[in-house]
């Protein structure tokens, strides 16, 4: 596989998420929560309903504040962003992170083109003069409206999307909206692409063509991803480092074959019969004792 | 309902026997309502006792026209209504050719508005021209002017302003202080005027960033309030509710002027009789220009990222920060810009008037461009012209109804129905295009074809 090819090319963290807090009131939505994703992956955030996984992805695009922790994103250059200091449009334009939304958020009175144009328009922007030697008609703005066309037809092609280039957004299908979110979210021009449950409402032919457009982005683009998602065929199928979330915490963290047999996760997903609740817990610490061991080796 | 089981093979009798019941049932539902509104009426006398009047005819016209009204509804209307329906349904499924008229109407409207006044002179005469030209041209382009620097505001960034006329009361003032104090001139001050009310749109729009939809109508409001009362109130400045008299006029870039004393004169120079009516025609042609560069620059804007981000702020807020689009300054040049054309159409305002006062500007004001934006379709630049030709050109035309006299009696005058019209209007167009008159969207780029975008699919904004 070629993914384990890039792993090992790259393998430092592109975002290291370190003791994360997030309280609501009373709730305290994420608890000191620890984790990285490393560059060139397919970084999956899963966890029972209300485990806090949106609250994290809405801590790192910057949607909110958090109330403690540092979530630093390093980018192939070499520069270091610090997230949780930074305004939500400043973390997409200058730390190139971008996402998608759970429900999502389309806008559905324009054509599909001029979605992925509105997302290149700080490129556009500067390209404009900030709108004043564009409206003189300069021909720098020209070239790059073309240029920002011609990356709009490239990711419409990716997305299946090229022949409806022109219908409403609002008109398309759901699964096809989830993917001009991702096409959308990806004319950023994004290093860390951030997924709020891409295939939730997909049948499974078009959860299929996600997968294949997701690995797609990694290979060409080399973009790293984080997603969330409850489909576990996606989830087991192309990422490559699992985290899982239980009240705000992390119970488990490693490769998909790990996650899949760790009783925590199991437990945590499944529930468990009352009289084998004192065995988990042994479980639990037998395994807690271990990694603090190895914690302390490191 | 009785009237969808109307099919063609039952036509005729069985049909005029319905209506006739129909009409009949009308009239005794009108009889039971009128007989004791109309039918009876009290009076006093004389001597301060109460007289009962009995108006059998009058109720017998109203219930004549229920019945009457409502058999001919059943007979003729409702299946005209119906093969009308049919034949527009058989109608869609074929590609309609669009005609000459309609892939060029504006350029066509445009043409005529150029020349209108030499039209209006020739049928006219110089002084009868005056009518058309000032009355309803310079009256219709300054609304026109208006409703297309709102529409910025409103029908793009989805931002609803309420407050709207503080701009254009900024513009007017601003030319009538300056130009009285300083003695600049109309051209100096044009460009001025615009750049001080945009100044006091960014002003208006810091506040009212965090707001959204009810808050952000209620905040423009009060701002629009604020500012006629600033007006009004500080006297030293602005004389308070006298207003400002004797704004200088405008001239042809300082070639021509069209003060009497001035020795070049545009009648003088070229030899024509003195009138006012030049100076009207001239100032027809400057806000005929104005409107257009404020159609030329939102067409323009609307291309450029800005336009489009604006766009996208109407759609979903939330996206547009997702998409690393700063939400702050794109609403503060949405505000800005819009504030611009207001306070260009202001100053045209003053230097057209000779005069300013607060009374120009009341809230009734910014509800009147609101309502030309919304009865225009938001964001169509078409549908906004053909609104603020038909309600302030109809509420102008309703002064020159002058045969409605001989029917209503002489006491009868149409202008005190003016705003009762107005209402009524509105309310027919929006149950007829709840989107206004063009509600459908022109997509700013397109790969294949241009397509319109259906008016359900915009969103119109959350402040």
């Amino acid at each position: 596989m070629s993914a384990l090819e890039t792993n090992t090319m790259t393998n430092e963290p592109i975002l290291k998420v370190e003791h994360l807090s997030m309280r609501f009131g009373g709730l305290m939505a994420i608890n000191d929560l620890s984790f990285e994703a490393r560059r060139g992956d397919i970084t999956a955030l899963i966890g029972p309903n209300g485990a806090g996984k949106t609250t994290v992805f809405n801590c790192v695009t910057g949607f909110y504040k958090p109330t403690m922790g540092m979530i630093s994103m390093t980018q192939r250059s070499g520069k270091k962003f610090l997230l949780e200091r930074m305004p939500d449009f400043e973390i997409t334009r200058d730390a190139k992170v971008a996402r998608t939304f759970q429900n999502i958020r389309m806008f559905s009175g324009l054509t599909v083109l001029e979605n992925l144009l509105v997302a290149q328009h700080n490129m556009l922007m500067r390209a404009s003069g900030f709108t004043i030697l564009g409206l003189l008609g300069f021909s720098g703005y020209r070239r790059a409206t073309e240029q920002s066309i011609e990356i709009a037809k490239y990711w419409l092609e990716k997305a299946d999307l090229l022949s409806r280039a022109d219908d409403p957004a609002g008109d398309l299908p759901y699964g096809a909206q989830r993917r001009l979110e991702i096409a959308r979210a990806m004319c950023t021009g994004p290093e860390f692409l951030c997924l709020d449950e891409p295939a939730a409402g997909l049948n499974p032919r078009e959860s299929l063509a996600l997968n294949e457009l997701l690995r797609s982005i990694r290979q060409d683009t080399g973009t790293s991803i984080l997603l969330i998602e409850h489909d576990m065929s996606v989830v087991m199928e192309i990422s490559d480092h699992v985290i899982v979330l239980e009240y705000g915490q992390k119970i488990s963290d490693g490769t998909p074959e790990e996650v899949k047999n760790d009783p925590r996760v199991i437990a945590a997903y499944l529930g468990v019969e009352d009289e084998e609740v004192e065995e988990v817990i042994e479980e639990i610490e037998e395994i807690q004792e271990t990694e603090g061991g190895q914690g302390g080796k490191h | 309902m009785a009237t969808t089981t109307y099919s063609k093979e039952s036509a005729g009798g069985s049909l005029t026997a319905r209506a006739l019941r129909e009409g009949f049932f009308a009239g005794l539902v009108a009889f039971g309502l009128f007989i004791l509104f109309v039918g009876l009426e009290t009076t006093q006398n004389i001597r301060n006792e109460l007289v009962l009047n009995q108006r059998w005819g009058l109720l017998a016209i109203f219930v004549a026209v229920a019945a009457a009204g409502r058999f001919l509804g059943v007979l003729y209307v409702q299946p005209w209504l119906a093969a009308r329906k049919t034949a527009k349904a058989a109608v869609a499924d074929k590609d309609v050719p669009e005609t000459f008229l309609a892939r060029n109407f504006s350029k066509l409207a445009i043409l005529a508005l150029v020349l209108m006044p030499p039209v209006a002179v020739a049928l006219f005469g110089v002084q009868g021209s005056l009518k058309w030209v000032d009355n309803f041209g310079i009256q219709i382009l300054i609304y026109v002017m208006l409703a297309w620097g709102l529409n910025i505001v409103v029908g793009l960034a989805g931002l609803l302003d309420l407050g709207y006329v503080a701009f254009y009361a900024v513009g007017a003032y601003s030319y009538a202080l300056l130009s009285q104090h300083f003695g600049f001139s109309f051209w100096i001050l044009l460009p001025l005027a615009g750049i001080l009310a945009a100044f006091w749109g960014m002003i208006l729009g810091f506040p009212v960033l965090r707001l959204k939809g009810d808050y952000l109508a209620i905040v423009t409001l009060a701002f629009g309030e604020i500012i006629r009362l600033v007006l009004i109130n500080w006297t030293e400045v602005t004389k308070g509710t006298f207003g400002i008299s004797g704004i200088p006029k405008a001239s042809v870039f300082g070639i021509w002027s069209f003060d009497v004393g001035a020795a070049n004169n545009f009648a003088k120079v070229f030899e024509l009789p003195m009138s006012s009516a030049y100076y009207k025609i001239f100032l027809f042609y400057v806000i005929l220009a104005l409107a257009l560069l404020t159609a030329y620059v939102t067409i323009r804007l609307r291309r450029m990222p800005i336009g489009r981000a604006w766009e996208a702020l109407r759609e979903d807020e939330i996206a547009c920060r997702s998409l690393g689009i700063n939400t702050v300054t794109t609403k503060l040049t949405a505000f800005a810009t819009g504030a611009m054309f207001g306070g260009f159409a202001g100053s045209f305002f003053a230097v057209r008037q000779g005069f300013v006062s607060p009374e120009s500007f009341v809230f009734l004001e910014s509800a009147i461009i609101l309502a030309i934006v919304v009865l225009g379709g938001m964001g169509s630049l078409v549908g906004i012209a053909v609104a603020a030709t038909v309600m302030v050109g109809g509420t102008e035309l309703l002064r020159e109804m002058t045969f409605l006299k001989a029917i209503f009696g002489p006491d009868f005058t149409p202008e005190l129905y003016r705003m009762l019209i107005f209402g009524l209007a509105m309310v027919v167009v929006m149950v007829w295009k709840p989107r206004g008159f063009v509600g459908s969207r022109e997509p700013t780029a397109f790969l294949h074809e241009r397509k319109a975008v259906s008016g359900s699919f915009t969103k119109e904004g959350h402040g």
